[in-house]
């Protein structure tokens, strides 16, 4: 490409960044109302000036380059990948054995656990709806009214009925489920994005009405002191009721808070585990096969004889029963909830995952979650952009690997090759 | 029954500004098949603009109002529109071929960063403007309550039907618009007989874009502040809208939207008026039920 052609690329996008900065980037308005103008010529400079030399690097390096364009994905990543698989077993098994042991290590202080813990939440809740988008294809943008529901009705049990977290945490999921199968029904008729729009409906009602009923959750203000999960009975507080037992004192260790901690990492880390393996047994059952085929072709499974209606059930219940655990957990490890946790950008967030991932890829998850919960957490001084980021991340992953990140799914059923009657591999 | 007037006309306001952004949704969604998320952005990125423009030609010194709409109405119309075509050219194009989800997570993702993007360049504050078009005409009286309708209200309404009548025959006699009616049918035949589908899908994000920008400018006028978050609520409603009347039917985007501003301001003045966003979901769930593909929808063939 000539030199003129690249000039001519470069100055085409640098005009629209013209059009585009000019007015947002080099006018600010005051603050409510007023006259006042702020006019930034030097903002709008740089951006026509960035544009500029980043289209002309890139249509040098398109022209000299690869030749072919721009790659579409990471070939070296996707040879990595290709080479690490056959050992996949091996390397779950020291990740997770590392993921185990790693409270116990003695670098691990507060802020990682805590972190770790976050992180686990959020693979918990991409596994979950990894069940509804990913198994059953059925597109959900208001996951997040579910986690929300399994929160409150934890909170409401415990507070109202003096349960513990172990006798609220099925309830909570049975609630959630219920609002699964709830929000199910309208929308059984539904495809694509008709689906979409109104399961993200019901998430902002959700929202709505957890902010306005008031005499039962307590509004804006948000629900406090919710009590935390005992140890068999020993609880983590530093100074313990009379007549019951901290949990330092029984295993005479001094009090640290991060006993607490530990504790909650693993609990998370037991549901997360379940619910992998049960997505992992699920997809061999019938159910599981009819969620599948669901998603391959509705009409052919129709014909086949399967019901849609008690398959996008019981997809959506279990789904939601899991959100539900999620939110439970959620509720007592921060001891504190109110609404503004379950907006609608969660639901992004969870939904983000499952695909950046790699739609129905378990593995894929935990990367995502890794990468899109991690990091933000970790560039804390970049807060401010953390959702521009965020946003940015979104679109340039789409547009570059819209498989996601591990793009491959193995077939929950090998037919020929491998010994008649066994099933094949599980996913990545 | 002047009360009910009166919310008989805030109703159809509220319903023509729905309306105006839920044709760009039915528009893009008519001829790519996906839903633009960041379309809520845009209108809100036009409001933005014509706040912007009007406090330039306020400080300026330009004394007439209808001069001042109409420059306003064009600037916001231009820039918003480099915006809706950048957005399709850098998030969507690419993603033309991939499988459905992609350009949807692509779609949320813009509308994040172009959230975001504001409220860091303007400010999370919100901004406001002094109202420019005063005055407001009684239609009726009794028992002290006066059914007034404003000046800014009669001109939206004018406004939108204008627009509603040039988009018509934008569409049904112009060569852009048996183009864009060709794409919408089959992208790749129409391809085949030389049409340029990918300048008429830009194209119709930036009409798209620009009704949205003229959305934009009568809310900055009719209600005088804007912050950078009125994107979201307003755009899930106008898809809201555009679902209801009838995903891919012009005059269906405008009925869904008069009727979810009907919906709204009937539901706000006579019941609980928190819930006003529940009841314009729940009108959407129902008729979703019962007429799953809108009211002036098409039924969609599914070929096995």
């Amino acid at each position: 490409m000539s030199l003129r052609g690249v000039l001519r690329e470069a100055g085409a996008a640098a005009f629209v960044a013209l059009a585009l900065a000019l007015p947002l980037a080099g006018v600010r308005l005051s603050d409510g109302g007023g006259d006042a103008l702020e006019f930034r010529p030097w903002w709008v400079v740089i951006a026509v000036a960035s544009v500029f030399a980043g289209r002309a690097a890139l249509a040098l390096w398109r022209s000299v380059g690869e030749g072919a364009g721009v790659p579409a994905g990471l070939p070296w990543f996707d040879r990595a990948v290709a080479r690490l698989t056959p050992h996949r077993t091996l390397l779950l098994g020291a990740f997770f054995l590392a993921v185990a042991v790693l409270p116990l290590t003695p670098f691990a202080d507060r802020r990682m656990v805590d972190l770790a813990t976050l992180v686990m939440i959020y693979v918990m809740l991409g596994w979950g709806l990894n069940i509804v988008v990913g198994l059953a294809g059925l597109l959900d943008l208001g996951y997040v009214a579910f986690y929300a529901v399994g929160a409150y009705s934890y909170t409401l049990l415990a507070i109202h009925f003096d349960l513990g977290f172990w006798a609220c945490l099925p309830l909570a999921g049975a609630f959630a489920a219920l609002f699964g199968v709830l929000l199910g029904f309208p929308v059984l008729r539904l495809r694509g994005d008709y689906l979409a729009i109104v399961t993200l409906g019901f998430g902002e009602m959700v929202r709505i009405v957890l902010i306005n009923f008031s005499s039962l959750t307590r509004g804006s203000e948000g629900i406090t002191r919710i009590p935390a999960p005992s140890f068999f009975g020993l609880s983590f507080t530093a100074n313990p009721a009379p007549g019951e037992e901290a949990f330092h004192q029984f295993f005479g260790l001094p009090f640290a808070g991060i006993h607490k901690l530990i504790f909650l990492y693993y609990i998370i880390l037991v549901l997360a585990l379940l619910t992998h393996l049960f997505s992992e047994r699920i997809r061999r059952l019938p159910v599981g096969r009819a969620w599948e085929a669901l998603r391959e072709d509705e009409i052919a499974s129709r014909a086949l004889g399967l019901n849609p209606v008690l398959i996008k059930l019981s997809a959506f219940g279990l789904g939601a029963m899991f959100a539900g655990f999620a939110g439970s957990f959620f509720a007592t490890r921060q001891g504190f909830i109110n609404p503004s946790s379950f907006t609608f950008i969660e639901s992004a967030i969870i939904l983000a995952i499952v695909v950046l991932g790699g739609m129905g890829s378990q593995v894929g998850v935990i990367c995502a979650a890794i990468v899109l919960i991690l990091l933000p957490e970790l560039a804390r001084d970049l807060a401010e952009f953390r959702m521009l980021l965020f946003g940015g991340a979104m679109v340039l992953i789409m547009v570059w690997r819209p498989r996601g990140i591990l793009a491959h799914r193995a077939p929950s059923i090998r037919l020929g090759a491998a010994a008649p009657g066994r099933a094949g591999g599980s996913a990545p | 029954m002047e009360y009910f007037l009166q919310q008989l006309i805030n109703g159809l306001t509220l319903g023509a500004v729905y309306g105006l952004i839920a044709i760009g949704y039915t528009m893009v969604y008519g001829i790519i098949g996906m839903i633009n998320f960041a379309h809520g952005e845009i209108y809100m990125i036009g409001s933005f603009i014509a706040l912007i423009c009007f406090s330039i030609l306020g400080l300026a010194g330009v004394a007439s109002v209808p001069l001042a709409i109409l420059v306003v109405l064009l600037i916001a119309i231009l820039f918003t529109a480099a915006y809706g075509w950048a957005v399709e050219r850098l998030a969507y194009r690419p993603l033309r071929g991939s499988f459905r989800l992609a350009p949807l997570i692509s779609a949320i993702g813009m509308s994040i960063f172009l959230q975001n993007y504001v409220q860091l360049i303007q400010g999370a504050r919100v901004k406001a403007m002094e109202p420019l078009v005063t005055g407001a005409f009684v239609l009726m009286e009794k028992g002290g309550f006066n059914v007034t309708i404003s000046v800014m209200q009669i001109v939206i309404m004018a406004l939108t039907v204008v627009l509603m009548a040039g988009f018509s025959l934008l569409i049904s006699r112009t060569s852009l618009g048996r183009a864009q009616r060709a794409c919408e049918q089959d992208r790749k035949m129409a391809a085949l007989c030389g049409i340029d589908a990918d300048r008429t899908v830009s194209l119709t994000f930036v009409l798209g874009a620009g009704l949205a920008a003229v959305a934009g400018v009568m809310t900055t006028l009719h209600y005088g502040v804007i912050d950078f978050f009125i994107g979201f609520l307003v755009g899930l409603k106008a898809f809201t809208a555009a679902v209801l009347g009838g995903i891919g039917s012009l005059p269906g985007a405008m009925l869904g939207g008069v009727l979810i501003g009907l919906v709204e301001a009937f539901w706000a003045a006579y019941f609980l008026a928190e819930y006003k966003d529940v009841a314009a979901f729940s009108i959407l769930v129902l008729v979703l039920i019962f007429r799953p593909t809108g009211l002036l929808g098409r039924p969609e063939v599914e070929k096995v």
